[in-house]
């Protein structure tokens, strides 16, 4: 199933991507984890291409984990918070992206508050784009990331029980990993109230369900998504009480779930709330190897989507 | 002006005219229809091999003027519509100022007149659109109206819209309503169901529609106002209105040529044009809707073209506006589809673009049919011509088309509107 090279321009989403080329991406991911772990902490790979991280939406995590991935792979980097920037303001996405481009920028990585925004971006440059989180849509290197994590700690995919609770409808890392996931053949269960959960998702190839019983039940892998408090005032759910009551991961209910569970977040967490204190610092918890790997899994993405000008710096890696 | 129009197979079945005849017209007029004519000194236009109709209606055009102009005027969005085959339109009045008083709508005629099309104005349901007070119908009812709607902003007050349908009923107008409760359709922008979830973006529940057009059914029952629901899209909706007609209830209905052979599938790839209130729903909704349409449960075809510019259109998907144009496209894609693949009859083709658009209005002395003595609003169409949709190539000021590089087969090849002959 692996094959030996990226060919593609974008990373826009998991949607678009085959089981060939996320494995791919899996595996170069195995490769570099190895630098992080080194005393210099750094490769050429990316000597001389110049990467901007393009935010038009707050971002800490995905922001300093991109920037930290392409300090190491020794790109130089441009940072624009585009909620702040005069450079985009009252201008179209498209100039804005424009004018980066200009700058002979080589990778251009966008976070958008608006669903394909990337994808339309995509199609007007010659510089690589990838998608850092677009809408509701999709969040392709955090699942990747998710999905890295329990290829680690599971040694497989495919069969695996994977389920996912949380606000479903609003989320982007759901939306990417139920692509991912069942590309590679796992088994994926999301649960939320009925009204976080998008129409029609089964016919995605899920199971869906309202219970968190049966949701948690011969789970490998819980994966929790943080409840935005907004989505209360927009009666979404009656109340954080009662969303708690209903959906909260405790030490409790994961008692029905498989004893060498993991329990994922892609943070950042609201302790108390989607999970308890306990599970977020006990041994099921994988929160943390997560923000790890995102640093090996984004340096992967960057490599790849430099493709065939990057140096060949795998074999220094491995 | 006088034409002879040579040969041409003339299908109007308000008069039972389907074959080959000679048509004469003269200053303005169709005088003389008969299977051989001379051209005595007239202008010989040669309809062989050509199908000539009763020029088109739509029933719900946005010109934007007043107040957008740099999406449309009233002299581009006619250009359009001539292009198109279509002789008349009735404009929506959610321009700037809206057309809520008769200055607005003496400005509208002026307009129409000067480039020679017919516009017959919609005038607003409650001042300014904004769902509060009643406009003063009457008045726009002297000055030219022949409907009222706030369009785009369903008037969601049910008392106002009772009050309105009262009144408006007295007045011998029309009520149109673009059912949609904007409540329910929250921040959508697409169809709700598997595309949405699959696109990641936030949808719009077939419900928030049918809610509308449930309501204003009953309302109609109630008040015994001419109701016609906009652009229909579900179909629960179409259900709603058979039973509603099956009852007697006033009601008629339309269908968009976008509604009618686009799916929300279309939306992949994120394309703004094909982003549109109602938006594009699912197959089963089109295959309903088409079926409705031939048993004569949705009257008629109405384009509503709603030119947005580019910069407008080239916003992110959340925040570009919703609609696209149709006057140009219409009827190649109604040919194209219902004609050339479905193999539906021009009697029925013309039933929907032209008979039922007048009939609706009230016009049929000089629009919806191929008669002597009537005034030669007429369309030439060539059924076999294969075309692209090309930006360079439309009259509208606005590129914004969901229809934009697709194949079209069939095309309007001369249209006469109110006696004049427009060729493009």
């Amino acid at each position: 199933m692996t094959m030996k090279k990226w060919e593609r321009k974008d990373l826009l989403g998991l949607r678009d991507l085959s089981a060939a080329e996320i494995q791919l991406i899996l595996d170069t991911a195995k490769s570099f984890q190895e630098v992080s772990l080194r005393s210099v902490k750094k490769v050429p790979a990316l000597q001389g291409k110049t990467i901007a991280n393009l935010f038009f939406e707050p971002s800490t995590r995905t922001r300093i984990s991109f920037e930290l991935a392409e300090k190491r792979l020794s790109a130089d980097t441009l940072h624009i918070a585009a909620q702040t920037s005069s450079f985009v303001k009252g201008e179209t996405l498209k100039d804005a992206a424009k004018n980066i481009e200009a700058l002979k920028v080589d990778v251009i990585i966008m976070r958008h508050p608006s669903s394909g925004a990337p994808h339309r971006i995509a199609n007007y440059l010659k510089a690589n784009v990838i998608n850092a989180g677009d809408g509701i849509n999709e969040h392709p290197s955090q699942a990747l990331i998710d999905m890295f994590t329990v290829l680690e700690k599971k040694k497989k995919i495919k069969g695996i029980r994977i389920s996912f609770i949380g606000d479903i409808l609003h989320s982007r890392v759901a939306r990417s990993n139920i692509w991912g996931l069942t590309k590679l053949g796992a088994e994926v269960t999301v649960c939320a109230p009925k009204t976080l959960l998008p129409r029609d998702v089964e016919k995605l190839g899920v199971r869906a369900t309202t219970n968190l019983q049966e949701a948690v039940k011969d789970a490998d892998v819980i994966n929790l998504l943080r409840i935005q408090l907004e989505r209360q005032e927009e009666s979404y759910f009656p109340s954080i009480r009662e969303y708690v009551t209903a959906y909260q991961i405790s030490s409790e209910i994961l008692k029905k779930a498989k004893p060498d569970v993991l329990i994922m977040h892609p943070g950042p967490v609201n302790r108390g709330i989607e999970i308890t204190s306990e599970v977020v610092d006990g041994p099921y918890s994988v929160i943390l190897d997560q923000v790890t790997n995102g640093l090996s899994v984004r340096m992967a993405i960057l490599y790849l989507i430099c493709g065939a000008s990057a140096e060949p710096v795998v074999k220094e890696a491995a | 002006m006088n034409f002879l129009i040579r040969g041409a197979h003339v299908v109007d079945p308000a008069s039972k005219l389907d074959g080959v005849m000679d048509i004469q017209v003269q200053n303005g007029k169709i005088v003389k229809i008969a299977k051989t004519l001379e051209a005595q000194g007239a202008e010989v236009i040669e309809g062989k091999g050509q199908h000539l109709f009763p020029g088109f209606i739509d029933l719900h055009t946005h010109f934007r003027e007043p107040g957008f102009e740099a999406k449309e005027t009233i002299q581009t969005g006619a250009m359009a519509a001539l292009k198109g085959g279509y002789v008349a339109s009735v404009s929506m009045p959610n321009t700037d100022p809206p057309c809520d008083q008769q200055s607005v709508v003496d400005n509208i005629l002026r307009k129409a007149r000067e480039v020679g099309y017919h516009i017959f104005p919609s005038g607003t349901i409650s001042k300014g659109r904004l769902g509060k007070e009643l406009t003063e119908m009457a008045d726009l009812k002297r000055a030219g109206i022949v409907a009222v709607t706030d369009d785009g902003d369903w008037v969601a007050d049910s008392l106002l819209m009772r009050r309105a349908m009262e009144y408006a009923s007295m007045l011998g107008l029309i009520v149109m309503s673009h059912c949609e409760d904007r409540r329910l359709s929250a921040k959508g922008v697409m169809n709700e169901g598997l595309s949405s979830t699959k696109l990641g973006l936030r949808g719009i529940p077939p419900a928030s529609e049918e809610i509308a057009v449930a309501r204003d059914i009953e309302l109609a029952r109630y008040t015994g106002a001419r109701l016609h629901v906009c652009h229909v899209s579900t179909a629960r909706s179409v259900e709603l209105i058979r039973r509603a007609k099956s009852e007697g209830i006033p009601v008629t209905t339309e269908v968009t040529p976008h509604n009618l052979t686009l799916t929300d599938e279309e939306l992949e790839g994120y394309n703004t044009n094909c982003k549109m209130y109602p938006p594009l729903r699912t197959e089963e909704d089109v295959k309903v809707i088409r079926k409705a349409l031939k048993d004569g449960t949705i009257d008629c075809i109405s384009t509503d073209h709603a030119p947005h510019t580019q910069e407008e259109k080239m916003a992110q998907f959340d925040e570009a506006p919703f609609g696209t144009i149709g006057l140009e496209t219409a009827l190649g894609v109604v040919l194209t589809t219902l004609y050339h693949e479905e193999k539906w009859t021009l009697k029925e083709i013309v039933r929907m673009m032209s008979t039922r658009p007048a009939e609706i209005l009230g016009i049929q002395s000089d629009f919806g049919g191929v008669r002597e003595g009537m005034t030669a609003n007429l369309t030439l169409v060539d059924l076999e011509r294969g075309w692209t949709v090309l930006p360079e190539e439309l009259r509208s000021k606005s590129r914004n088309s969901c229809f934009m590089k697709k194949q079209l087969k069939g095309r309007v090849a001369m249209t006469f509107c109110g006696g004049k002959l427009w060729r493009f």
